[in-house]
């Protein structure tokens, strides 16, 4: 079968880190191509190459069998490829038709734009691909899914025969996984090649053709999804063996040291996006919180945290009453954060390491003597945290953004660990990561469980959850809708009590 | 280990220095278009710096360009643009210069009370741009100019025909001002401190003793920001306001903070004539408040940095005065040399920002990669 894309020692550097190295690539034109790896693999990357938003190093792209040099999406989207962000780009006040042609106008004389023949184009091309859209719903009432479909339709306008979906289903829920699915496959029959990106194994192994496997930058191989199972694919996803989240004997103890009652938070659109949650975490103790996300996990984390003033209940941190307090006090109090977006919430990127190391912890000793910064107490523990927990870096001295993200959290794991908390908030503490990182990561809170540290855990990673947890609590739509054991449930399990699909049977 | 820090020293020099180098090959092609030879017009600017009463008068200048640096620094340091230095800086100078000449007080009493009026002054009302800001969401230049407005054609206009001073208020009369502010309020001059290191000042110049002022608000300006928590949390929050608020910083805190701290600063910059002259004249000396934004970009927001920029811009200044008069060049040269400094020292630093950041990351990589590789 002729081939739609070639790629052939892809390599792209950035400062500190190689998010391609070396790539090859082929798909086959009409086929669904899956390209999986763990967050950081350098998927995204290597779809960003292709579609002219950066460009390698080194290495050709052919496209139809010609070789391109892409310096623009524009220029892709000439050469017919299109390309869904995770992130949608549509303007909620405006129409489908008018979302659709946005960039792309049918013009008629004197600058008009010609809504009849972009209406007709949008028809053909909705009926070409079997795709069903109202083109006068403004965007803002669509579904998450239907918003998806414009998106698709908008690329296949411009007229796209290859399709770049980049993580399409995380946003969706089960039964609009299955709508996408039935899509790509229509598209397929019209003719299209599409290139999927993701990592839930499930869903690839469901819907694609061949399944490209990528790790730390590198091709791992390509396999069709016949010849393998999910754990195959992990395995190539990870490395040689899946390191395997264990917590040992348990350490709970009866004491709470933090408990949550009634906790209510009102989000945009006078929504409940935390509604009447109630849980406690004891010393010794790891609390998992499991859920799709986007149903009140992170809501719930900042109204713990601080940052967030909830509009209900009670917060109890080592039975001081903290509702209302400020981060700092908390923070003072002993409440580590793991934020779950390092570059965001937990790292001054052009500072040095030891000053990072102080962030959160600045108005405690070692690192300040009252309205005085210590500098050798920064230093210092910025020394220990860099020998006990392996943070690999030149000296101390370096700023935070030459590390790789797996160093820049085992440095802010360590900052949360030193300062010895009794209450730990870890908000997707593995999240792209490398493997050796997350292991360490897995072995700093494990250790601290055992000295009495009370963790509450929010992640995706459900091996993750099921591994370290001592309970498990599932997170729907802003309440907490099951309390289950780690040991005695399969992560397709905990998956069906997520999408709240386990519940509905339970009812019926 | 000597190897690596002249290295970074090395950089860390280097925008500077390329900076100030091609400004002067940059403003020669300029001379030399113009018809002026610019060698001629340099030796002149030199010679005359060199003398020391044109040294008396650079200090003189750079010592408010100084303060008013300081001020758009510490709203820089936090990610603010104090737009409104200005109007701060004016409205301080017209109040404490009333104020000051209504009461009677022993000289260390009154001197320090019409500086404490000035910065109190000048600190509300850029804090009330920081509270706008935190509670209405007003972006913080669009108030600062606008407060700048009120104070120019506004407050200042109205008041200096409110606190008119009765009859002549000065040895030369016919000036127009407030009253003047008894002997006691008036900061000496510090003549005497320099001319222990070489001759008697001739001339009647006379150096500003806001000059002591100005250096000490320089240091406590370094400590506050490099030695101390509070510093550290404006830092922090400056750079990223949301791992800043994680880390316990509470951003709006910070803002209102920090824009009133610029505003105290803000309000020393008018002292330097109010203590040589003793009242707020009717055309007080103006745009000191929007050259110390451009000074403040040149000195990087840091102490020391934004001293030396103070007083290249003060030396630019002056230089302007002896080239009209020697006739080697237009005086609007200096002003080319002042944009074209400004220009390349931005440039310059983000090159060497970038070489920087590169070489930290290739070391950071070399050291992952040398140390023995982890489960991966």
């Amino acid at each position: 079968m002729a081939l739609a894309i070639e790629l052939t020692g892809i390599t792209k550097r950035f400062p500190g880190v190689v998010a391609n190295d070396d790539i090859n690539l082929e798909v086959a034109e009409g086929e669904i191509h899956a390209i999986c790896g763990e967050n950081g693999a350098g998927k995204s990357t290597l779809m960003k190459i292709l579609y002219g938003m950066q460009p390698p190093d080194s290495g050709t792209i052919k496209i139809g069998g010609e070789v391109v040099e892409l310096h623009s999406p524009a220029q892709a989207i000439d050469l017919g490829i299109g390309m869904v962000h995770q992130h949608f780009m549509l303007a909620d006040q405006l129409t489908v038709l008018e979302n659709v042609i946005l960039g792309a106008e049918p013009m008629r004389s004197f600058g008009r734009i010609d809504f009849d023949a972009g209406r007709e184009h949008l028809d053909e091309v909705g009926q070409a691909y079997g795709l069903d859209i109202n083109a006068d719903d403004l965007v803002e009432t669509l579904e998450i899914g239907e918003r998806q479909r414009v998106e698709i339709i908008k690329v296949l306008y411009r007229g796209a025969k290859i399709l770049i979906l980049d993580e399409p289903t995380a946003v969706l829920v089960p039964q609009e996984v299955d709508e996408l699915f039935r899509n790509i496959r229509e598209l397929k029959a019209s003719g299209a090649t599409i290139l999927f990106i993701d990592h839930k194994l499930d869903e690839v192994l469901e819907i694609a053709d061949t399944i490209t496997v990528l790790r730390q930058g590198r091709t791992v191989g390509t396999v069709k999804p016949t010849d393998v199972t999910a754990h195959d694919l992990a395995e190539m996803m990870i490395g040689s063996e899946l390191p395997v989240p264990d917590a040992g004997a348990s350490t709970v103890t009866e004491e709470v040291a933090l408990a949550v009652d009634g906790l209510r938070v009102i989000g945009e659109g006078d929504r409940a996006v935390v509604d009447g949650v109630s849980l406690s975490v004891h010393r010794g103790e790891i609390v998992g919180i499991a859920g799709v996300e986007g149903n009140g996990q992170a809501e719930l984390v900042n109204a713990i945290i601080g940052l967030d003033d909830p509009d209900a209940g009670t917060i109890t941190l080592l039975g001081r009453e903290i509702t209302h307090f400020s981060v700092r006090s908390r923070r003072e109090m002993g409440l580590g954060y793991v934020p779950q977006d390092r570059h965001r919430d937990g790292l001054l990127l052009g500072f040095t390491l030891w000053e990072n190391s102080a962030l959160g912890h600045q108005t405690e000793a070692p690192y300040s003597r009252g309205p005085w910064l210590s500098r050798t107490g920064m230093r210092d523990r910025a020394s220990r945290i860099k020998a006990d927990f392996d943070v690999r870096t030149p000296n101390i001295e370096v700023s935070a953004h030459a590390l790789s993200g797996g160093n820049q959290q085992k440095l802010i794991v360590g900052r949360e660990m030193v300062a010895g908390p009794a209450v730990l908030i870890a908000n997707h503490p593995t999240r792209g990561i490398d493997v050796g990182a997350q292991a360490a990561v897995w072995d700093d809170i494990r250790e601290a469980r055992a000295q009495g540290l009370a963790t509450l855990l929010v992640s995706a990673d459900l091996e993750e959850l099921i591994g370290l947890s001592d309970t498990i609590v599932v997170m729907l739509r802003g309440r907490l809708v099951a309390s289950l054991d780690p040991n005695e449930i399969t992560p397709r399990d905990l998956g069906a009590y997520m999408t709240g699909a386990a519940l509905e049977t339970d009812v019926a | 280990m000597t190897g690596r820090l002249s290295h970074r020293l090395m950089l860390a020099s280097a925008a500077p220095v390329a900076a100030v180098v091609i400004a002067v090959v940059l403003s020669s092609i300029v001379l030399l278009i113009s018809g002026s030879n610019p060698l001629a017009a340099y030796a002149d600017m030199v010679q005359h710096a060199s003398k020391l009463e044109t040294q008396v008068d650079i200090l003189n200048r750079a010592t408010p360009l100084y303060l008013s640096g300081v001020a758009a620094a510490i709203g820089f340091r936090m990610n603010l643009f104090n737009i409104g230095v200005e109007g701060q800086y004016l409205l301080a100078f017209i109040v404490s210069a009333h104020l000051g000449a209504q009461v009677e007080l022993p000289a260390v009493f009154h001197i320090a009370f019409i500086l404490v009026v000035a910065m109190a002054v000048g600190g509300a009302f850029s804090g009330a741009a920081g509270v706008l800001k935190v509670t209405r969401g007003v972006n913080e230049v669009i108030s600062t100019i606008m407060l700048n407005a009120v104070v120019i054609s506004g407050l200042a206009a109205w008041w200096i025909v409110e606190w008119q001073a009765g009859g002549e208020i000065s040895a030369t009369g016919g000036r127009v001002g407030t009253e003047p502010i008894a002997e006691s309020g008036l900061l000496p001059n510090i003549n005497s401190w320099l001319e222990v290191f070489t001759r008697e000042i001739e001339l009647g110049k006379k150096l500003t003793g806001m000059l002591v002022v100005a250096v000490a608000v320089g240091v406590v300006y370094h400590v506050i920001l490099n030695r101390t928590v509070f510093g550290f949390d404006l830092r922090s929050s400056g750079a990223n306001p949301t791992a800043s608020h994680v880390g316990g910083v509470s951003p709006k805190r910070m803002v209102v903070i920090a824009m009133t701290l610029s505003g105290a600063v803000a309000g020393l910059v008018g002292m330097t004539e109010l203590m040589n002259t003793g009242y707020y004249p009717s055309n007080p000396i103006s745009l000191l408040g929007f050259t110390g934004i451009a000074v403040a970009l040149l000195g990087r927001n840091h102490p020391a940095g934004v001293a030396v920029a103070a007083l290249v811009f003060a030396f630019l200044d002056v230089s302007s005065g002896i080239l009209q008069i020697s006739g080697a060049a237009s005086r609007e040269i200096v002003e080319i040399m002042k944009g074209v400094i400004i220009l390349t020292a931005v440039i310059a630093y983000e090159v060497v920002r970038r070489i920087r950041e590169r070489e930290e990351a290739a070391a950071a990589a070399a050291a992952m990669a040398a140390s023995p590789a982890a489960a991966s």
